[in-house]
């Protein structure tokens, strides 16, 4: 375990020096606060169904598709191409602790980042001069909703960046498979839903499945509060899927 | 030999596509040898050191370190191994120091000893006193070699395998390395594939050849010696006519054949013979090349073929085979 920590030390160590993750860092905090400066502006022109915090985590795909990306492309494709991946493989250090300090170390700045979007309902509640009184910013159901979704969700699409960023030496093309993957994955699942509405039977097992891929539908229930443990399966085992898959990739080059 | 056996390989093939990078290699290399790894682009050095090292398998066959299954005990033979690869893949953007550190805490030294080993390793690759805080995209290429022997030697590794370590490197870069392969010399079980077969020379107890991903040659430098050019080369320096000297053995009836002849300037050449005989005996020479017409002796001396003549009859031997 001390190999793991020590990996995790070093990935995240590369993660701070790496320009990209500033300029993803950068990008995200500024999308999102535009996003919820956007979101406070129209609740203040007319009162609005859904709070401003469940609009703005259902937001969540926007800063994701450019955010995991970004975080992660450099991971493995970087090290494949120096070559320094085959250097850390001639250590006495297992395979799956080589992945699991690249996904670790991506999810940890992943949530760190996502963890300061807390300030913004934090800075509205308090700094607006009307509050905004019909809507409570600091609901902390929603929140910690909202923050569940985005923690557990997130598992799921740093380890599809991993996995992308395993099947090439290029950061250019993992960056792109990652958004293609997390497109069709976040996009896909609920236009599927959207499309298969007036064919198929609401009973049938096809639409349970799909709605059960559907990250909308998870978003929904976390950020009501309500915290389902089959999202909780779906994610943990998705990730598991595709961390399995980035280790046998890795493994089969030897 | 009595020492134990650190390295084994027995039948080892490894298949590119359906390309044998190598076939059938089989060798032993014992505790505290210095073996030198020979062979042309492609001939499977390489794809052989990395089987060994852990980080490729191989198709058929079995190979063994420390005793160690290399496939069944990837993470316990990479214990035993010490392994710089071709290239030298370094991240670039550490400082010499912290790469260092970061290797042996991989390398599970105890946190306790770790300052101690990395100043160990530092200081026997000179780089302590001289690029240790250096960021190492900075550094020259020796002093990026010595970053990756260095890390090599990080644990007192039992064998230590070096592909190319002085690829890139001067004279006195090169030197250095040597010096540093011989102070590793019985402690250590060493490794070491390189071009330059001057410095294999000077450095190894024994030699490997591989060609076209087969062995074709094993030992000594006498007993490959012994093995691909046995006759000895006879080299006389004149100043004259090449032919008097020629037609002058031939009348003595020695058993010399023309094998090359060097033009140098003012008419000074100088004419190699095979000698069959293999004798090293100078006196019926000496009385056929005396007083002779119009061709003036200016130097004898017997020629032992060195590395790079043995490496090329080795590999010429087995091209032949492969052609054959």
């Amino acid at each position: 375990m001390r190999q793991l920590t020590t990996l995790i030390r070093h990935e995240i160590r590369l993660l701070f020096i790496s320009p990209p993750v500033y300029i993803a860092a950068v990008t995200f905090l500024m999308l999102m606060g535009f996003i919820y400066w956007a979101i406070l502006r129209s609740l203040s022109i007319e009162p609005q169904d859904l709070s401003a915090n469940v609009q703005f985590f259902s937001l969540f795909w926007l800063p994701v598709f450019f955010l995991v990306p970004l975080l992660t492309m450099r991971s493995l494709a970087a090290e494949k191409n120096n070559a320094t991946l085959e250097a850390l493989f001639s250590t006495p250090v297992p395979r799956i602790f080589i992945v699991l300090s690249k996904f670790l170390s991506a999810y940890f700045l992943y949530i760190a980042l996502w963890s300061l979007t807390v300030f913004f309902p934090f800075f509205g509640d308090s700094l607006l001069v009307n509050k905004l009184s019909e809507q409570s910013l600091m609901n902390f159901a929603e929140l910690i909703g909202g923050l569940t979704f985005i923690a557990i969700s997130g598992l799921l699409f740093i380890s599809i960046g991993i996995f992308t960023s395993s099947l090439t030496r290029s950061q250019l093309v993992a960056a792109m498979l990652s958004f293609t993957l997390l497109f069709i994955f976040c996009i896909g699942a609920q236009q599927l839903e959207y499309a298969s509405y007036n064919y198929i039977n609401a009973d049938s097992f096809f639409y349970d499945a799909i709605q059960y891929i559907n990250v909308f539908r998870h978003l929904e229930d976390f950020s009501l509060g309500i915290l389902d443990t089959r999202p909780f399966i779906f994610y943990l085992s998705a990730t598991w899927l595709f961390l399995s898959l980035t280790l046998s990739n890795i493994e089969s080059k030897s | 030999m009595d020492k134990p056996v650190s390295i084994s390989v027995n039948n080892l093939s490894r298949k590119f596509g359906k390309v044998w990078a190598i076939k059938n290699i089989s060798f032993e290399i014992h505790k505290g040898e210095i073996v030198g790894f020979l062979g042309p682009n492609g001939a499977g050095k390489s794809t052989t050191m990395r089987i060994l090292g852990g980080l490729q398998n191989g198709h058929t066959g079995f190979a063994s370190v420390c005793g160690l299954s290399v496939a069944e005990n990837s993470i316990g033979i990479k214990r035993k191994i010490g392994f710089m690869q071709e290239n030298n893949p370094l991240p670039e953007e550490l400082r010499v120091s912290e790469y260092l550190k970061l290797r042996a805490e991989l390398k599970e030294i105890p946190a306790s000893k770790l300052s101690e080993e990395v100043r160990r390793v530092m200081d026997l690759c000179d780089l302590f006193r001289t690029a240790r805080r250096k960021i190492i995209r900075t550094l020259s290429k020796g002093f990026k070699q010595r970053v990756g022997i260095a890390d090599a030697l990080i644990g007192e590794p039992d064998i230590i395998i070096l592909d190319e370590p002085t690829i890139g490197l001067d004279p006195h870069q090169i030197q250095g390395i040597r010096t540093l392969i011989d102070s590793l010399r019985g402690s250590h079980t060493v490794l070491i594939s390189s071009h330059i077969l001057s410095e294999i020379e000077k450095s190894c107890d024994r030699v490997i050849i591989l060609n076209n991903g087969r062995l074709v040659a094993m030992g000594t430098k006498s007993e490959l010696r012994e093995s691909f050019i046995p006759e000895n080369q006879l080299s006389i320096t004149i100043k004259g006519d090449s032919n008097v000297l020629i037609h002058s053995f031939e009348n003595a009836q020695l058993k010399l054949e023309l094998a090359d002849t060097i033009d140098f300037e003012d008419g000074i050449q100088e004419l190699r013979f095979n000698r069959a005989d293999n004798t090293q005996d100078m006196g019926p020479i000496l009385k056929a090349s005396n007083s002779l017409n119009n061709c003036q002796i200016l130097g004898i001396n017997f020629i032992k073929p060195d590395l790079e003549s043995i490496f090329l009859a080795a590999t010429k031997r087995s091209w032949e085979d492969v052609r054959t």
